[in-house]
């Protein structure tokens, strides 16, 4: 049974919080968080957090999101004991297969939940920011199935990295914006999709990614993804009549983190880690990693950890996967940074890399380069504790990754 | 020189008041601080009131300035090339302060510079140098209980803005939090956007000031005097932008050719928005 090992050990007592009661009613997480939005939005942003309210535990949205996840992404996805991995690294290694679900990746959970709430809304156009394409790809399919016009911003940098998504987007019917601002990563893409929403806020619902943006953003994409962490806790029980001794997921915004730690939060008996962009070295300031290296601030709509530098402004970031490419994180991770319930610790390029090939040659699964860095992390962890029972989360599938590791290795296609 | 420390009114009321009283509305144009560069900042400045500037609105330059257009953009950009950060403009509204102690001098930007400054020596430094209003995009009133302390003790006005989107209740909630005047967004969009509808606006306006008793300034696609004059026969003040920084963008050849004949261009064209907008309830 889970509670008897419930009991704090290892990383201190953290008293008794309830998890469950954060965000409070101004969208805080502690001190993070908040709607720091333009005027304009303000009203459209209460009006989605007035019908996610309303919607969140209505029986009938809550059912067809279930059955959509169940008939359309397939869930739940597997719950995997790599063995052979787990004799490479010297620990017992379980990997959450969200690469299994439709796309690929865990980005469909909460685009089907927000793309629900936005039929449910009535409007009749859907936007997206994307980075790695996964979340492009993932809104622009739950759109080509409602029906609903879609367009996604992307950083141009970014289209010639993921040109593959990039394609995959425009089959499914959506315009693909490339955004030349700035860095013209994802964070120039999601500004630019926060300019189109402000002009179109009467017909248009912004599905954003990750759990970062102005309140409710943060709230309702946790609980799009938290059956990650909920389906994972159960599968472990079931599997191995315990609870994991570590929880590793990988962290840009971090969606899938929040997913897979959400339901473990209680268990004090489990640690977690975040595993941030660490690039070329947290040291060599080419990297992604705000919870590692940076300070709070005020960007996309809520206050959290950033990378920015002393007149405060958004410095550029380096990783070698563009979906953990971003200078913020989501809020929720600030806090439970600040109140040591994560350890959040940077992996390089490098690092993630070596986990890669590990991954396919071990396990014969390809690894999306974000989730690689867990792996990546895990081996890290393995090597510090040795004979842990470690869960991560393989948030996606690197098939689309293929031309960034040829390019890497002098491979031309 | 005389050192000016602003009070608890701010040159804005003075202003607005003296303004009301000649029966006209404001004209406050908009450039962003550092474009194309800061040494071309304060000859800038006093071009615009040279042409007939009421009160100026500063754009601090921001990496990831989410609510303006093309065009501020990347005026943001190119005066980011400079190094230039909310410290520097503040030193900017100093050195405009050597020449002009009756204009107010608004900055407009976004959170993160301020919070990375610090709220309290941002307040006192901007207070030192004679900003008179500051407006936080980001900023909305619901989130801004410090700033409006800080600045209420520093003698600065806490602008804020009103949108088409914003209801009647959030009206009133931003008129007791906000003063100088308010900003009224005049269209859905980033700055630079489509043209305004002027004779929806006079019905808009109407209905904010139901609820609102501070000056209402009006922004967002004025591109020219002609529509400067309609919006001047009803609101408080009119607020150029990206027509501005356009023309300043394309007269300049570079960073460091901001001459006379740019300055002379800009003055009139400031001169014939102001023409339009005394003009505007004769």
């Amino acid at each position: 049974m889970p509670e008897t090992n419930s009991q704090a050990s290892g990383h201190g007592a953290t008293q008794a919080i309830d998890y469950a009661s954060f965000p409070d009613a101004r969208g805080r997480f502690g001190d993070y968080g908040g709607r720091y939005v333009a005027e304009t939005l303000m009203g459209p942003i209460e009006e989605l957090a007035a019908a996610y309210e309303k919607y969140r535990n209505d029986p009938g949205f809550v059912e067809e999101f279930e059955s959509d996840l169940r008939d359309y992404v397939g869930r739940p996805t597997a719950l995997y004991h790599a063995k052979r991995l787990s004799d490479l690294y010297g620990a017992e290694i379980w990997l959450k297969r969200e690469d299994l679900n439709h796309t690929g990746a865990h980005k469909i959970n909460n685009a089907l939940g927000q793309a629900l709430l936005a039929k449910r809304m009535g409007k009749t156009r859907i936007i997206a920011e994307t980075g790695a394409g996964q979340h492009g790809v993932a809104t622009a399919t739950v759109a080509a199935r409602l029906g609903i016009e879609c367009v996604v911003y992307m950083g141009a940098d970014d289209i010639q990295r993921q040109a593959p998504n990039v394609f995959r987007m425009r089959l499914l019917g959506a315009k693909v914006v490339p955004v030349d601002s700035g860095s013209r990563t994802l964070k120039d893409a999601l500004n630019e999709a926060m300019r189109d929403w402000v002009t179109n806020v009467d017909d248009t619902f912004y599905i954003i990614g990750t759990v970062a943006g102005p309140a409710p953003y943060p709230m309702m994409v946790r609980d799009f993804q938290s059956v990650i962490g909920r389906e994972a806790r159960a599968q472990m029980l079931e599997k191995t009549g315990d609870l994991p001794d570590q929880v590793v997921a990988c962290v840009g915004g971090g969606s899938n983190a929040i997913g897979i730690f959400h339901e473990f939060l209680p268990d004090d008996s489990v640690e977690l880690h975040g595993s941030e962009a660490g690039g070329e070295g947290v040291e060599s300031g080419r990297h992604a990693a705000p919870l590692t290296a940076g300070r709070p601030g005020v960007l996309h709509g809520n206050r959290t950890y950033l990378m920015e530098d002393e007149n405060g402004q958004i410095i550029g970031t380096h990783s070698i996967s563009a979906g953990l490419d971003y200078p913020g994180v989501g809020p929720e991770h600030s806090w439970l940074k600040d109140i040591g319930r994560v350890e959040y610790a940077a992996i390089t390029d490098d690092q993630a890399m070596a986990a890669f090939h590990d991954v396919m040659r071990c396990e014969g699964i390809i690894p999306a380069i974000e989730s690689a860095h867990a792996v990546a992390h895990a081996r890290v962890l393995a090597e510090a504790k040795g004979g842990q029972r470690i869960l991560v989360n393989l948030s996606g599938r690197g098939d689309k990754d293929i031309n960034t590791v040829a390019r890497l290795e002098g491979i031309e296609l | 020189m005389t050192e000016t420390t602003v009070q608890s009114n701010s040159r804005l009321g003075s202003r607005f008041t003296a303004l009301s009283a000649e029966n006209r509305a404001a004209l406050i144009p908009y450039i962003t601080a550092g474009d194309p560069s800061p040494k071309a900042t304060v000859a800038l400045m006093h071009a615009l009131v040279a042409g007939g500037a009421d009160a100026l609105e500063i754009g601090v330059p921001f990496s990831d300035p989410m609510a303006d257009g093309p065009v501020i953009q990347q005026a943001h950009e190119r005066a980011l090339k400079s190094g230039l950060g909310l410290r520097g403009v503040l030193d900017l509204v100093a050195e405009f302060r050597q020449k002009d102690a009756e204009t107010p001098v608004v900055l407009m930007g976004y959170q993160n510079p301020i919070e990375a400054m610090g709220l309290q020596a941002f307040a006192d430094r901007a207070a030192s140098v004679g900003v008179d209003g500051v407006l936080t995009v980001d900023l909305p009133p619901e989130e801004a209980d410090e700033l409006v302390e800080v600045f209420g003790k520093s003698g600065i006005d806490p602008i804020f803005l009103l949108a088409p989107t914003t209801s009647g209740e959030r009206t009133r909630a931003v008129a007791a939090r906000g003063s100088g005047f308010v900003y009224y967004v005049s269209l859905k969009g980033v700055t630079g956007a489509a043209n305004l509808d002027v004779d929806a606006l006079g019905a808009q306006l109407i209905r904010i000031r139901e609820t609102c008793d501070l000056p209402v300034g009006v922004g967002f696609g004025i591109r020219d005097a002609q529509t400067a004059g309609r919006v001047a026969a009803v609101a408080d003040a009119v607020i150029v932008g990206s027509a501005i920084v356009k023309l300043i963008h394309e007269s300049a050849q570079g960073p460091d050719e901001v001459d006379q004949a740019v300055l002379d261009k800009v003055e009139g064209f400031v001169a014939e928005m102001r023409s339009a907008v005394n003009a505007a309830r004769k």
